[in-house]
């Protein structure tokens, strides 16, 4: 491991542990119920309670930024957990199968890669309606491949290492082979890949969002926010420039985390 | 070219198209409950059972699924996708309608994209840890960030809203009065262009490091070749072909990106009529769309391959 990778993890490590702990505290910070309205201070500039003002709604703005928070990253984390389980068992057979089993397994799933992300998503939407539940499955069913081709390809670099060979010759079974053996030396490439996941569907969640066709109103988004605010940009344009800025700080420190951990866990694909 | 490798790539390309058909076909099935049902309930309560009945005869949901594929494939290969569940309104029509000025925008946001990443990239790997290439992999952290629904927005704000140098959005035809439509051309083809731009850039930085590292770079410098031709002839041209490969990967966020830009801007491509039939639940609508722009994305991408085959003889053989 590099100096100077784990010193590029520290400032964005910081920011993204940052967000996450505001999202996971949500519940216990004193704001205002975020989807409770009050018509009579609909656009409220700043004020003592309400730091940052309310929506064309009323809505406490602080309040619905930090919800929304909890929203994206909760769909985004478990959407890549998901597709983690899945495309690392199918990788993992893959790999250690071989021909038919890559095939049946690595390969079939690449057919999702054959669709624009956002199309196949908009497909799903129309047969199953939007909300959380759909975008968790569209977000899934998204990254399995990238996880399988990660696995698989980890898989087969690992296979023939001597330290592998040394196990199989200590008569270990095949599951033992694979899940302790194999698995935890190319865990470092997997948690590159999910934290890449995990910032992708952040995007995605909140661009279906603003299309009105991923987390349901009033539920708080930052997708549903800054298509919320759109309307009022002329009145109110900080209404706008808040969830706008929230969620590309948050992009902005995953992409900067997911780089740094590939410096650091994943050496052969880092720069030079 | 050979011929071989190239019917190769078009059979491939065909065959996965056929098979994104067939999976846009079978998504209705694969839901659990009755596909004339589930699309008509729209807001949770039952729906008619004299509708329910018309509209599965109309989609032919009545018949075996064998049959309904035949018809399906059938319908593909003679242009027909079916009409509008609202309408009536033949769908490849709307998607004729529309389609041009989709493709319009894709390619003046690439053209964009590769105007200011690609030279860019070279300036800033020629110029390595100077001013330029410090501030520019700042902006290009940034730009990747920034959501291309996020950038619309933003412009809109700013040059339609706050200095109204700009139009917010709209269309008008080419024909019809040529300085406004690039006018309204402008905003939402830079949205599109400015995450593709950002890894062009990235891409043509590292892979004009990595080319100016060669030896047959420093034995044409030795030979006396000034460096401006240097690095046109033997640098870009090794450069050239991983930023060939990252454009054709970017294409499927590019799409995507695009039904987004267009909502921000009202360009009247496919966006308009996808959001307003997966809102309607509009089947054969939506299927049209989305079988349109992934085969469209399929496309590109042969035409990529085609086009790193052209840059570097030795993909046909790899």
């Amino acid at each position: 491991m590099k100096r100077r990778g784990i010193k590029k993890l520290i400032l964005p490590g910081a920011v993204v542990a940052a967000i996450l702990l505001i999202a996971i505290a949500a519940p216990l910070l004193p704001l205002p119920d975020p989807i409770r309205q009050d018509v009579a201070r609909r656009l409220a500039g700043p004020m003592p309670g309400s730091w940052l003002g309310r929506d064309e709604f009323g809505r406490d703005v602080l309040s619905r930024l930090v919800w929304g928070a909890r929203t994206s990253l909760s769909v985004a984390f478990v959407s890549a957990l998901f597709a983690g389980l899945v495309g690392i068992t199918l990788g993992l057979i893959g790999g250690w199968a071989r021909s038919w089993g890559a095939f049946l397994t690595v390969r079939s799933v690449e057919i999702i890669m054959c669709f624009p992300p956002v199309l196949l998503a908009l497909l799903v939407v129309t047969l199953l309606g939007p909300g959380a539940g759909t975008l968790i499955l569209v977000l899934s069913v998204l990254y399995v491949p990238g996880f399988a081709r990660v696995t698989y390809a980890e898989v087969l670099a690992v296979k023939g290492r001597d330290y592998v060979e040394a196990t199989r010759a200590l008569g270990a079974t095949q599951s033992h082979l694979l899940f302790r053996t194999v698995l935890p030396n190319i865990a470092g490439p997997l948690l590159v890949q999910f934290s890449l996941a995990v910032a992708a569907a952040v995007v995605i969640e909140s661009g279906l969002s603003f299309l009105g066709l991923g987390v349901v109103p009033p539920a708080p988004s930052w997708g549903l926010m800054i298509r919320g605010a759109r309307s009022t940009m002329e009145q109110a344009p900080l209404l706008l420039l808040w969830p706008c800025a929230v969620l590309t700080l948050t992009i902005l420190a995953m992409n900067l985390l997911c780089d740094a951990l590939r410096d650091v866990l994943d050496p052969r694909t880092s720069e030079r | 070219m050979s011929a071989g490798w190239l019917g190769r790539r078009l059979f491939l390309t065909l065959a996965m198209a056929w098979i994104v058909a067939t999976i846009v076909f079978l998504a209705l099935h694969m839901v659990p409950g009755d596909p004339a049902e589930l699309l008509l309930s729209t807001s949770g309560a039952m729906p008619d059972p004299a509708t329910v009945q018309e509209l599965r005869e109309k989609l032919g949901l009545d018949q075996p699924l064998m049959v309904q594929y035949g018809r399906f494939l059938a319908g593909l290969a003679r242009g027909d996708l079916g009409t509008s569940l609202v309408d009536d309104y033949p769908v490849i029509q709307e998607i004729a309608l529309r389609l041009p000025r989709t493709l319009e925008l894709i390619l003046a946001g690439t053209l964009i994209a590769l105007v200011v990443g690609v030279p860019a990239g070279v300036y800033a790997a020629v110029h390595r840890g100077g001013a330029f290439d410090r501030v520019a992999s700042w902006i290009t952290a940034l730009l990747l960030a920034v959501p291309v629904f996020v950038v619309g927005t933003l412009l809109v704000l700013l040059f339609a809203q706050t200095l109204r140098l700009m139009p917010a959005g709209g269309f008008t035809p080419f024909a019809q009065d040529p300085g406004q439509h690039l006018k309204l051309l402008a905003l939402p083809a830079i949205a599109i262009a400015k995450g593709l731009a950002a890894v062009l850039f990235r891409m043509t930085r590292a892979a004009t490091l990595d080319a100016l590292a060669h030896d047959y770079v420093r034995t044409a410098r030795a030979k006396g070749l000034s460096p401006r031709r240097t690095l046109v002839v033997h640098v870009l041209r090794n450069a050239l072909n991983p930023v060939v490969t990252v454009l054709g990967l970017q294409m499927g966020t590019l799409l995507g990106g695009t039904v987004l830009v267009e909502y921000v801007f009202n360009w009247p491509g496919l966006s308009t009529p996808l959001l307003r039939a997966v809102e309607g639940r509009d089947y054969p609508m939506v299927v049209g769309i989305i079988l349109t722009i992934s085969v469209l994305f399929l496309l590109i991408n042969l035409l990529v391959e085609l086009l790193h085959a052209a840059i570097d003889p030795r993909v046909q053989h790899g």
